[in-house]
């Protein structure tokens, strides 16, 4: 077909917030590891009691890296770098990653910009379970967990399980039909949280304390558990990346470009809903990082997975490891809150930058 | 190349192809007609391998389609999809793109030669001016043309369209057609469209195959399929109504 010479409008400069170096995919990375490090520093060093920056890296640097540093510091310091702020940074990074690989994966999966990892029921899920075991009369704790991280992970991969089945009996298994369906099963689980609540009693504090998340239970095997699952299903999701790619266009389209559409819909689905129950476990219910972080990149480097995937898991940890340094200096709010303060009017911006271009 | 053997499809019992045998030899260019409802997108979805027949069999290649999994479906035979709202800012390069999935790197992505199966597909199907455009804001019939660039750089020996002039205008039509025959010539891609306008189909296809209640009814040149009394026949329409070319010099 020959070319409209007549008809070229002059070229337009690109639909993304693009500049010439941010257009290089090797400079975010770049640039987003920079951000997670300092942040991760920042994170370590500041807090009610202040450690210099340089004592910090010593620290650091001595028992992490076994150099040999002169001590000038006090143990005590050592003592809460190690023991209490470095696990505490290192879970708000984990969950800030699987919370953005699992959220960038349902927005493709469900071809809708606006859904986030608690979409398809794992927040309902996750929140009855951890009031469930609040209500229940025992506390038992197994290898530092308690009943409530166990049946909060134990209702998120639940709640999603009779989603995805659900949908699947109800019609086709078209995407649409898992989002009602996701939406009708939270609404079910909601009603059993009030309740729960309703019931609690003195436990309701710690009800709250869990629906709006944080990271100040953190400790050394609480990550050890959360790490292997977020990290092992957000990197599984990364291979994924063609089949997310595929659905771009629908499902029908992804099945012609050679995507088995049924079987990677099942997949992913259970990765993303691993990596989010594991994040929800042992953090609570943080809303907003995995809907932000995902489009953020997208806004820089186009809808494409291959990329999308790793540089929303750096952005998502940054912000998530901030997050809770805010939280933490404002006096121990929850994170919740911190993240939905900076996340709420970004998705109203979302909104109206997609109201247009979206049709469900 | 496209093989099907007395292929029964139903929908929730109700019958979309009955008992339809079809050959589709390599190098062919095969235009599909027929009133709505005849059966043809059904067809197409048969031949790719989306629906399985309840009786019968679909080969592609000489083994059936069902045992081929969906990635070396598509290295054989490119869909033009219909076009579809996109979720995210999608730039035209990006979905042109899109058409080397079955290709690419599984894990890497796109490579040098995918990257020239692109800009190839994007020189071919003259896309080349809505480049780095988002594909949400352009017109349809601009979509359909990206969507046509993105099966052509898909690279594969059969290609698949459903209605592709349908949001064209005159001129983007027979522009379509002539790319089409020109791949047909050149590359001896096997072309299978469905096409509503039967001048169309009858000036640029040497074989016509009509659909009717999901069974053949029709199978040859223009001349032959589409004689006055078929079409009336057939679409219920008086045929003076349809304006075919006198010769069939068409099909050169």
């Amino acid at each position: 077909m020959p070319s409209h010479a007549a008809t070229m409008a002059a070229p337009r400069s690109g639909p993304r917030l693009r500049t010439a170096l941010l257009r290089r995919p090797a400079v975010l990375a770049v640039a987003g590891i920079g951000l997670l490090i300092v942040m991760l520093l920042a994170g370590v060093a500041a807090g009610t009691v202040t450690i210099p920056p340089a004592d910090t890296i010593a620290i650091l640097a001595h028992r992490l890296l076994g150099l040999d540093v002169a001590r000038t510091w006090s143990p005590a310091q050592e003592t809460i770098v190690m023991d209490l702020r470095l696990p505490r940074v290192l879970m708000a990074m984990t969950v800030g990653v699987g919370l953005a690989v699992s959220g960038a994966a349902f927005q493709g999966l469900l071809r809708n910009p606006l859904a986030d990892p608690y979409v398809l029921g794992t927040a309902s899920g996750a929140a009855l379970g951890a009031a469930i075991a609040v209500i229940l009369p025992f506390r038992e704790v197994i290898f530092e967990f308690g009943l409530l991280h166990l049946l909060a992970f134990v209702g998120a991969l639940t709640a999603v399980f009779v989603v995805y089945r659900l949908s699947r009996v109800a019609g086709s298994g078209q995407m649409t039909s898992l989002l009602l369906t996701g939406y009708a099963v939270g609404s079910l689980l909601a009603a059993g949280l009030a309740m729960a609540m309703y019931l609690s009693g003195a436990g309701l504090r710690q009800i709250f304390a869990y629906l709006l998340g944080g990271f100040d239970s953190a400790s050394w095997v609480r990550l050890a558990t959360a790490v292997p699952l977020v990290f092992g299903a957000s990197i599984l999701i990364m291979l994924r990346a063609r089949s997310l790619n595929g659905l771009l266009l629908g499902e029908e389209a992804a099945a012609h470009l050679g995507v088995d559409v049924r079987r990677e819909r099942a997949i992913l689905l259970g990765l993303a809903s691993l990596a989010t129950a594991a994040s929800v476990a042992v953090s609570g219910l943080i809303g907003f990082v995995g809907l932000v972080a995902p489009h953020v990149v997208r806004l820089m480097v186009g809808p494409n997975a291959r990329l999308v995937l790793p540089l929303a898991a750096l952005l998502g940890a940054s912000l998530m490891v901030g997050a809770d340094l805010v939280a933490r200096l404002f006096g121990e709010i929850p994170v919740g809150v911190v993240t939905a303060v900076i996340g709420a009017p970004f998705f109203l911006f979302l909104l109206r930058r997609t109201r247009t271009g979206y049709e469900l | 190349m496209i093989h099907l053997e007395g292929v029964t499809v139903a929908y929730r019992g109700r019958p979309a192809l009955r008992d339809l045998s079809l050959h589709i030899g390599h190098g062919e260019r095969v235009a599909l007609v027929g009133p709505n409802g005849a059966g043809k997108s059904t067809l197409l979805r048969a031949i790719a391998g989306l629906i399985e027949p309840t009786v019968g069999t679909v080969e592609l290649d000489g083994r059936p389609v069902a045992s081929l999994d969906r990635l070396a479906v598509a290295r054989r035979l490119a869909v033009v999809p219909q076009v579809s709202a996109l979720p995210f800012s999608t730039t035209v390069d990006e979905v042109v793109a899109l058409g080397r999935l079955p290709h690419e790197h599984p894990i890497r992505g796109m490579r040098p030669a995918d990257r020239a199966a692109v800009a190839a597909a994007i020189e071919q199907v003259g896309v080349g001016h809505l480049m780095g455009r988002d594909a949400r804001e352009l017109s349809l019939g601009e979509r359909q043309l990206v969507l046509l660039a993105m099966a052509v750089a898909q690279d594969a020996d059969v290609l698949v369209l459903d209605e592709p002039t349908v949001h064209l205008d005159l001129r983007h039509q027979v522009e379509v057609m002539e790319l089409l025959r020109d791949l047909n010539a050149r590359q001896g891609t096997t072309i299978l469209a469905v096409l509503h306008d039967l001048a169309l189909a009858a000036h640029f296809f040497p074989r016509l195959v009509v659909l009717d209640g999901g069974r053949v009814v029709g199978d040859g040149p223009a001349s032959e399929v589409l004689a006055p009394d078929r079409i009336r026949e057939v679409f219920g329409v008086d045929p003076s109504l349809v304006r075919l070319p006198e010769v069939q010099a068409a099909s050169s």
